[in-house]
């Protein structure tokens, strides 16, 4: 029997819960005889601590306790690396030294009674340093690349060098080229809610309620920090209140948490202020590419050379695929990649939604864009002509590919033929108008997963992963899955995710929770029926886990990407240089949408979010401490629903049979990339002013 | 955030004498409960006005007449307001977000401080939040900074978009303290930063802003207010301009011109005012009377941009008091 529920625009099974206040969030779950911790931030930008005056904050009213590395407990800090975290440092041991390696750093943390009294303590705290200057700013003489050491290797996931063919000297060659640099400012994720923990030990074993898009890993990373065995610690996160990847790492503030609910023997709550968001949860790393691109007068690419360079802390290499898409989305003979990254005093960056991709493809489609007005060629018909048949990178097809069928829907959608080609050509009154256009791409990953599925003598089922939902729509996806798979109605299907004891699912992130996280659960769903024809009629619940995995064969044979044509009209006005987005239109080509609704709904999202990273969102350090001057929602900015106009997202039929038994490779990154670069594109259509850096405002466009 | 009292002021004699001992007003709290949070203001003793019979709004002969109570929201959709005055009205809608004009008063918004990233941060130096400790955004970030009116000690904006309004149209106040009222123009209610920027209003211990009066005139139906920033609300004035002029005969026979984002208060444009009188209202007479805005202008490391950006806001600014709002 089958319900045919995939492919329902199904409302949220969760929503009531959600605008009922129903759902709970990490800092949701207070625990009897809670205690409140604050952390304090380092004022220094490196350094060492010197003096900790805990004396008179310890007397004061409620606090129960100062932790500072002083007294905190030498932790085991058992080696622990998962897949989310940089492959080569170690992570910030939190409160083992004295040594301050960034701005806002936790150096104390002020326990108390209520919230009130642990801040007033945390305000109170008196803390002495010896600075040095850090070296914040990449353009600094003293900031020096380095080789990323996981990317040394030629079959390294993400290679610091690749080359086909003889790239620079085809650009040396080329009768057409396009060189130059573009630069992606810092941005932090800023998610409506804030991290928060909640920790509880009994004995030796360990709750925490925690934000985390990864529950096994938080899981594992905190047994191994406090030398436990993992089953010891649990994690239970049912909701996210947005994430955008700012907790696919576990952070310091986890490991304080704990620290803190052992030292005063009960439980902590630990929430980090909107300021701390800005200081130690990752951030979108700086980053400045050099694109050059030859081609020959009728636009036909010949070589592609793109370098591009990541900022990092100075304790982990922190690498995003900034160069990736370059290796595949044009066909062209010569291509020559390098990545570096950039060791600064800073926290390390950590992936923020399209990680690298987002700021790879920008530099690529501008660079692209700008080629399309050297040719005076349409670029769109620019991308045509340049559209490989196969992965030259990998040479071996694309399990499917679908960018020009995108760009015919969204052109048609958007009227891209009503465009005048002219920089400065198309008015409305007297604001300049500009339409601009731009790829996005994403992988469709597919890691191990599992899922365990039960089913009741009352004809409901119950299903269960350690997947998270920090927005997409996760619980109701995963039912759609349950309930089309078992042929039972969604309402007799509960999804139930966010523990750590649950069977395990990979990260909530890489757009790989649809394909990882429902083939496990599709695989569960077969097994407890096939279980089912085994003891009909039992009147006992039945239960089964199954895991499911890419199938090896199809991912040696093909290359998988999703595929986007993204674009985008703006209005500049002539005068005050005021750039407001008008409309924008995205077409995607992600295999099978399981839920068009929230499919749609998560494009929106990530358009505003490129949206964001185009015209708005940068976080400015101050070169004097490494402080973020605008960690605060009135300086550091994001679309507002004014700025937000209408977006349309569509999707093209696309059915891959090799991705996944779904046929399905994950939208949430995909809409993201593709949107800055369109918009920047639209802002030189509008002006004739190229903007090479990220975010595009008044004072770029003032004057041509 | 520090412990501290609050009680409910019955009176305006009663809320005056609190105030003479010490005690802060509370009105919307949009600016003082925030900065309170951050621990940035730390007052022992408030007293809350709210109950106070400062709301209203009104015509009195051409004059507007606004209660300093009277919530931003509030003065901007009243129907005199947008009739007679629309330029206070187009200005009060540019401010904040819709949930800060719902509490924020009229009084509150002309004292509210300044909107410096360094201020806010307990760790930084500033003089105006712990005089005599440095300014740390004369060396730091400044994109959003003043160039007139600074001093060494200080290079602060005035955050308020109203208040950029009421100087250009000469709009007084009236207040009341322990030794009386007194009135006087809006303008006189700023002061300078000069050495002692924790100062930054000139009323006396205790006094209590009643009203704000905006004359009728000939030009307050040629009015506009433009406000120009990367995003299209919620975000202060990276520069702004209140334009108004009286045009007769063809002729412009008076005009008025103050901007915001680029002073330390709002700042009134008395040269480029004279300069447009007697002209007609064109855009090359706007622009050639634009360029004398930036003169005696003091531009920081990040800041550059406002002497491009001024004389064009300025220019469209008078360019909109011709268009419908």
């Amino acid at each position: 029997m089958t319900t045919n529920v995939i492919g329902k625009p199904l409302p949220r099974v969760d929503g009531r819960a959600k605008v009922t206040g129903v759902a709970r969030y990490a800092a949701d779950f207070n625990q009897p005889g809670q205690a409140c911790a604050v952390i304090v931030g380092a004022t220094v930008g490196l350094g060492r601590v010197t003096g900790i005056d805990t004396g008179p904050v310890e007397k004061m009213p409620g606090v129960i306790a100062v932790i500072t590395h002083r007294n905190a407990p030498r932790l085991p800090y058992a080696p622990h690396k998962s897949y989310i975290d940089p492959a080569t440092g170690e992570r910030l041991h939190v409160l083992q030294d004295d040594h301050v390696r960034f701005y806002g750093q936790p150096v104390a943390v002020v326990v108390a009674d209520t919230i009130e009294q642990a801040e007033r303590g945390a305000a109170a705290l008196h803390i002495s340093y010896t600075p040095e200057r850090p070296i914040i700013d990449p353009a600094d003489a003293q900031a020096l690349p380095v080789v990323p050491e996981a990317g040394k290797q030629p079959d390294a996931r993400l290679p610091a060098d690749t080359a086909r063919g003889s790239a620079d000297s085809a650009l040396a060659d080329a009768p057409m080229r396009v060189d130059e640099i573009y630069e992606i400012a810092r941005e932090n994720h800023n998610p409506m809610e804030p991290h928060a923990t909640v920790a509880a030990w009994n004995g030796n074993r360990l709750t925490l309620w925690s934000k985390s898009q990864f529950v096994v890993n938080e899981q594992a990373e905190v047994a191994a920090v406090f030398g436990l065995p993992s089953e010891n610690v649990q994690v239970i996160c049912p909701f996210i209140g947005g994430a955008f990847g700012t907790t696919l790492r576990t952070w310091p503030h986890v490991t304080l948490a704990a620290m803190a609910a052992r030292q005063v023997a009960r439980p902590v709550k630990l929430v980090l202020t909107r300021k701390q968001m800005f200081f130690m949860t990752g951030h979108r790393p700086r980053t400045l590419q050099r694109m050059a691109l030859g081609a020959t007068v009728d636009g036909k690419l010949t070589c592609i050379v793109h370098e591009g360079t990541g900022e990092t802390s100075r304790y982990e290499e922190f690498m995003e695929a900034l160069t990736s898409v370059t290796t595949f989305l044009y066909s062209t003979p010569n291509v020559r990649t390098r990545y570096r990254l950039l060791p600064l005093d800073i926290g390390t960056p950590n992936h923020m939604r399209g990680p690298g991709e987002a700021s790879g493809v920008f530099a690529l489609e501008c660079a692209v864009d700008e080629l399309s007005y050297k040719l005076g060629m349409d670029p769109i018909d620019l991308r045509r002509r340049n559209e490989p048949a196969i992965d030259e990178g990998e040479n071996r097809p694309f399990s499917s590919r679908s960018l020009m069928k995108c760009y015919d829907l969204a052109a048609e959608r958007f009227g891209w033929s009503r465009r005048s080609p002219e920089p400065r050509s198309m008015r409305d009154g007297r604001l300049l108008v500009g339409m601009g256009v731009a790829s996005a791409s994403y992988p469709a990953f597919h890691a191990p997963a599992s899922a365990r599925a039960r089913l009741l003598a009352d004809g409901t089922a119950e299903v269960e992963v350690a997947a998270s939902d920090m927005g997409p729509g996760t619980y109701t996806s995963m039912t759609q899955v349950a309930a089309e798979t078992l042929g039972l109605p969604v309402e007799r299907v509960c999804f139930s995710l966010g523990r750590s004891d649950y069977p395990p699912a990979p990260s909530h992130g890489g757009s790989w929770t649809m394909a990882s996280v429902g083939s496990a659960v599709r695989a569960a769903c077969l097994a407890v029926q096939k279980e089912a024809g085994k003891h009909p009629q039992s009147g006992r619940p039945i239960e089964a886990i199954a895991s499911s995995q890419r199938d090896p064969d199809a991912a040696a044979r093909f290359s998988m990407h999703a595929f986007g044509a993204v674009f985008a009209e703006v209005a500049v006005d002539p005068d005050v240089g005021t750039i407001r987005l008008r409309r924008a239109v995205g077409a995607y080509g992600i295999g099978r949408v399981v839920n068009p609704r929230l499919a749609r709904s998560q494009c929106i999202g990530g358009m505003v979010g490129g949206m964001g990273m185009a015209l708005m969102e940068r976080t400015v350090l101050d070169s004097r401490d490494g402080r973020p001057v605008n960690a605060h929602m009135a300086d550091y900015l994001l679309p507002v629903n004014l700025d937000i106009p209408q977006l349309e997202a569509h999707f093209v039929e696309e059915l891959d049979p090799h991705v996944n038994a779904l046929g399905v490779k994950g939208l949430g990154e995909i809409a993201l990339v593709g949107m800055a670069p369109a918009i920047a594109n639209a802002i030189f259509h509008a002006t004739g002013k190229r903007v090479r850096a990220s975010p595009i405002r008044i004072e770029d466009v003032l004057t041509v | 955030m520090l412990p501290f009292t609050i009680e409910k002021a019955t009176s305006i004699q009663g809320a005056i004498a609190a105030a003479s001992s010490g005690r802060r007003f509370i009105a919307g709290g949009t600016t003082l409960i925030d900065l309170m949070r951050e621990e940035v203001e730390r007052p022992e003793h408030l007293v809350d006005i709210n109950t106070l019979p400062l709301s209203d709004i009104r015509i009195e002969g051409s004059d507007l007449v606004i209660g300093a109570l009277a919530r931003m929201a509030d003065v901007a959709a009243h129907p005199d307001v947008q009739r007679l005055h629309p330029l206070v009205a187009e200005s009060l809608i540019e401010g904040a977000s819709p949930q800060l004009r719902n509490m924020a008063s009229i009084g509150g918004n002309l004292l509210q401080r300044a909107r410096c990233p360094y201020f806010r941060m307990l760790d930084a130096s500033c003089n105006k939040r712990s005089p005599g400790s440095g300014c740390a955004a004369i060396n730091g970030l400044n994109a959003g900074h003043a160039i007139f009116g600074t001093s060494n000690h200080c290079v602060a904006t005035h955050p308020s978009d109203i208040a950029v309004v009421l100087v250009a149209l000469e709009a007084t106040m009236q207040v009341r303290g322990p030794r009386g009222e007194r009135s006087f123009p809006v303008e006189e209610l700023f002061r300078l930063p000069g050495d002692t920027p924790h100062l930054e209003h000139t009323l006396l211990p205790g006094e209590l802003i009643l009203t704000v009066r905006v004359p009728g005139s000939p030009y307050s139906r040629r009015a506009r207010y433009l406000k120009v920033r990367d995003r299209a609300s919620y975000e202060f004035a990276l520069v702004s301009a209140a334009a108004a002029l009286d045009v007769g005969g063809g002729v412009i026979r008076q005009a008025r011109l103050a901007v915001g984002g680029v002073g330390t208060r709002p700042w009134r444009l008395g040269a480029v005012e004279k300069a447009l009188i007697g002209k007609t209202p064109d855009r090359k007479v706007f622009e050639t009377a634009a360029r004398l805005a930036i003169e005696g202008a003091r531009p920081l490391s990040g800041n550059h941009y406002k002497l491009e950006l001024l004389p064009r806001t300025i220019v469209r600014a008078l360019e909109m008091t011709g268009e419908a709002a």
